[in-house]
C-alpha cells in the first residue's frame, strides 16, 4: 500500500536486528550493577595477586618476559583471555536459554525478525558486553601504571574482535545442542587450558617445541600477541596483521556456520 | 451477549482508547468522511492518543473514517486486508502439506479463513494442528501445495506478513526475569513500534489482560492463567489482523480458562480474526465460528459446530454404564433400529445415539436390561470426532 503517504513525526526505522539487540540491552538492565562490579573486580584481583605479587618473584628473571616488569607483560594478556572468557559465556547459556529455557529466539521468530536478525542482534549484544568488559579492564590496567602506549586503546577493538573469536564458533556450536552438558566440557578441555597456555602467563617459548605450533593455532594466542604489542607498544605492521587476519577469518567463520546452525534449530 | 457493551465487571468490552483521530486524519486517506459514519463499535469516544496512522503501521490500509478502535482496531469495513484480493480471505491452503522426513505431519489440507471469522483448528494431540499453525504464522517452511496469508506468499513475504500477525504459541515465550510491562514493551519493539506507542497500548492490553496491577512485576512468580493471558496480550500489541492462538488454554484450572474464553470471546466481538487449535471441544464449540477436526495431518471434517454435530452425530446420545457387568451390546440395542441411529462401545459405556433419548432409554429399561448408569445428553464435538475418528478426544 505504497499509496499511503507516510506519516511524518514518528521516527526513522530501526534495522530488525537491532531490536533484537534491544532485548538483550533490557534484560542486562537487570543485571547491569553486579556485571559491571565484577568487571571492575576480577582485574584488580588478577592484576594485584599475579601481577604485582607474583611478579615480584618473576621480576628477578626480566629477560625471560621481553625485558619488562611481569605486571606490564601480564596485563594485556589478560586482557584478551578475560574478552574470550566472555565472549565463550556468553555465547554457550544465554544461547542455549533463548532456544530452550526461555525460548526468547522463538518469540522473537514470531514477529518480523529473521533467523539472520536474531543471530546478529545476539552477537552484536555480545560484541557490546566485549566492549564495556575490555573497557573497563584498560581503565584498571591504566590504574595499575601498565599503560606505556597511546595504541594501548587499541586493545578494546582487539579483545573485542578476540571474544568474538570464540563467541561466533561457540554460538554456532551451542545451537547444535540439545542441552547444555558439552558447555562444561567446552570450559574444561577447551577455555581453561586456552587461558593458561596461550602466552597469557608466560611467552610461549617456555611450551615444548611440539606445543608451540598448537598454541599458535588457537585464537587466544593472537588476541594476547596483539593486545600486548598495543600496550607496550613494539607491535611490527606485520605479525600485527596477520594475527588481525586470523582472529577476523575465525569469527567469521564462526558466523558463517552459525547461520546455518540457527537457521537448521529455529526454523523447522 | 451479541452488541452488549458492557461486561460484568461494567467495563465497556469495546474500549474507546486507541481512536485513530478526530475526524479526517491526515497521513491516511484524504477523502476520509467524518467521524459521524464511524463503523459499529460504540461506547463512548475519546480524542485517541494516535492522530495519524503511525508510521509502523502504514503499510497497513486503513478503514475510511475514524475508528472506534477497541483493544484490536474493528475491521468491519477496513477496505483491504488480503493484499492481492481485498474481499478474499485472509488465509488460503491448498494442499497445505508438511514433512518432517519421511514424517507427513500436514497431509494435503484445504482450508479458507475469511476476515472476521474464528476459525479452529480440533484435533487430537499428534493431529498436525500445531504444524498448520506454524505454517500460517510463517514460522515453519511449506513442504508442498500452496499458502497464502493475507494474500502473500511466506516463502517470500515471511517477515512481512509476520509483522501483521499477532501469535499465542502453545509454550509461552515470555522473558521470566523482566516485568510484565517490559515484556510487552521489547516485543513491541520487534515490530519497530516507537516506545510511546507501545506504552499506550500496553495500558490498554494491561487492563484487557487483567494484569494492570501486576505491570510491575517479574513474570516468573506469576500465575499460568496470568501468563497466559499476558502471553494473548503481548500478541496484541502491534494491533494484528489475524490472531494465531495454539491452544490458548491447555494446562490452565477451570477458572483461568472460563477468564480466558471471556476475554478471546470479547476479541472475537471485536471484529478480530482468530484461528484456534484445541483438543478442547467445549472451547471449540465456545469460540469457533468454523472449524477443521484434524485426525492424522488431514482434515475429517469442517464446518461450523452446529453443522458438523448435525451433520455426523444425532441430537441426543444415551450414556449407559454397566460397571463389571459382563453386558453384549448388540443384546442391547437389538431391536432399536428405528430409534437408534449410531451406536458407540467404549470401554467404560455404551453410547446409543438418537434424536429422542429419553424414549430410547425407556426402551432399554423396558427389555429389562438395568444399566448402573445412565445418562441422556446432547451431542458435542467430542462426539462427531468419536464417530469421524474411531476415538475419542482427550486421552
Amino acid at each position: 500500500m505504497t499509496a499511503l503517504a507516510t506519516p511524518t513525526g514518528t521516527g526513522r526505522s530501526t534495522p530488525p536486528w537491532v531490536r533484537s539487540l534491544h532485548y538483550w540491552i533490557a534484560q542486562y538492565r537487570r543485571t547491569w550493577r553486579g556485571s559491571i562490579t565484577t568487571s571492575f573486580l576480577y582485574p584488580v584481583l588478577y592484576l594485584a595477586a599475579m601481577g604485582v605479587g607474583l611478579g615480584s618473584l618473576v621480576n628477578h628473571h626480566v629477560h625471560s618476559v621481553g625485558g619488562v616488569r611481569y605486571l606490564d607483560f601480564l596485563a594485556p594478556g589478560l586482557l584478551a583471555s578475560t574478552a574470550m572468557q566472555i565472549g565463550g559465556n556468553e555465547a554457550m547459556y544465554p544461547v542455549m536459554a533463548a532456544m530452550k529455557w526461555l525460548r526468547t529466539y522463538f518469540a522473537m521468530l514470531a514477529t518480523p525478525l529473521t533467523v539472520l536478525d536474531v543471530l546478529i542482534g545476539h552477537l552484536a549484544w555480545i560484541a557490546l558486553r566485549l566492549l564495556m568488559v575490555t573497557t573497563i579492564y584498560l581503565l584498571v590496567m591504566a590504574a595499575f601504571g601498565t599503560v606505556h602506549s597511546a595504541l594501548a586503546v587499541l586493545a578494546i577493538p582487539v579483545g573485542i574482535l578476540t571474544g568474538m573469536a570464540f563467541a561466533a564458533p561457540i554460538a554456532a556450536f551451542a545451537a547444535t545442542q540439545l542441552n547444555d552438558t558439552a558447555f562444561t566440557t567446552i570450559y574444561r578441555l577447551g577455555l581453561i587450558p586456552l587461558f593458561l597456555f596461550s602466552g597469557t602467563f608466560f611467552p610461549i617459548g617456555q611450551l615444548p617445541g611440539w606445543l608451540q605450533p598448537v598454541a599458535q593455532a588457537t585464537p587466544l594466542y593472537h588476541g594476547v600477541a596483539l593486545c600486548r604489542g598495543l600496550a607496550l607498544g613494539h607491535l611490527a605492521a606485520g605479525p600485527a596483521a596477520a594475527h588481525l587476519a586470523y582472529l577476523v577469518v575465525v569469527s567469521a567463520l564462526g558466523f558463517a556456520v552459525a547461520t546455518t546452525t540457527y537457521r537448521r534449530r529455529l526454523i523447522t | 451477549m451479541g452488541r452488549q457493551r458492557r461486561g460484568p465487571d461494567n467495563h465497556p468490552v469495546v474500549r474507546p482508547a486507541c481512536r485513530r483521530g478526530p475526524g479526517p486524519a491526515p497521513g491516511r486517506r484524504t477523502e476520509a468522511p467524518p467521524a459521524s459514519t464511524e463503523p459499529t463499535a460504540g461506547g463512548p469516544q475519546a480524542p485517541g492518543p494516535l492522530a495519524s496512522v503511525p508510521r509502523w503501521r502504514a503499510h497497513r490500509p486503513v478503514a475510511a473514517g475514524a475508528i472506534a478502535s477497541g483493544v484490536v482496531s474493528p475491521r468491519h469495513d477496513a477496505p483491504a486486508h488480503n493484499d492481492a484480493d481485498p474481499t478474499g480471505p485472509l488465509v488460503l491452503a491448498s494442499g497445505l502439506t508438511k514433512r518432517f522426513g519421511d514424517f507427513v505431519a500436514v497431509d494435503g489440507v484445504d482450508f479458507a479463513i475469511a476476515r472476521g471469522e474464528s476459525y479452529g483448528l480440533l484435533g487430537p494431540n499428534g493431529a498436525g494442528k500445531t504444524s498448520t499453525m506454524r505454517m500460517i504464522a510463517c514460522m515453519s517452511p511449506v513442504s508442498g501445495g500452496v499458502l497464502r496469508v493475507l494474500g502473500l506468499d511466506p516463502a517470500t513475504d515471511g517477515a512481512r506478513i509476520r509483522g501483521r500477525l499477532g501469535v499465542v504459541p502453545q509454550e509461552d515465550t515470555l522473558d521470566l526475569e523482566l516485568t510484565v510491562l517490559d515484556n510487552l514493551m521489547i516485543y513491541g519493539r520487534y515490530f519497530d513500534m516507537p516506545r510511546r506507542v507501545i506504552r499506550e497500548r500496553a495500558e490498554q492490553l494491561l487492563d484487557f489482560a487483567q494484569l494492570t496491577e501486576r505491570a510491575h512485576d517479574k513474570v516468573d512468580p506469576l500465575s499460568g492463567g496470568m501468563k497466559r493471558r499476558l502471553t494473548i496480550a503481548r500478541a496484541l500489541v502491534s494491533d494484528p489482523e489475524l490472531l494465531i492462538l495454539d491452544e490458548p488454554t491447555t494446562g490452565l484450572d477451570p477458572q483461568a480458562r472460563h477468564l480466558l474464553w471471556d476475554r478471546l470471546y470479547r476479541l472475537k466481538q471485536q471484529g478480530v480474526t482468530l484461528v484456534i487449535t484445541t483438543h478442547y471441544m467445549d472451547e471449540a464449540e465456545q469460540l469457533c465460528d468454523r472449524l477443521a477436526v484434524m485426525d492424522d495431518g488431514r482434515f475429517a471434517a469442517e464446518g461450523s459446530p452446529r453443522q458438523l454435530i448435525e451433520r455426523y452425530s444425532t441430537r441426543e446420545v444415551l450414556e449407559l454404564r454397566f460397571g463389571a457387568a459382563e453386558v453384549d451390546p448388540r443384546a442391547v440395542v437389538a431391536g432399536l433400529d428405528g430409534l437408534v441411529q449410531r451406536t458407540e462401545v467404549l470401554p467404560d459405556r455404551l453410547l446409543l445415539y438418537a434424536e429422542d433419548g429419553e424414549l430410547v432409554l425407556g426402551e432399554v429399561h423396558r427389555r429389562g436390561v438395568v444399566p448402573e448408569s445412565a445418562l441422556v445428553r446432547r451431542c458435542t464435538l467430542e462426539d462427531v470426532f468419536l464417530h469421524l475418528t474411531g476415538r475419542s478426544l482427550v486421552d
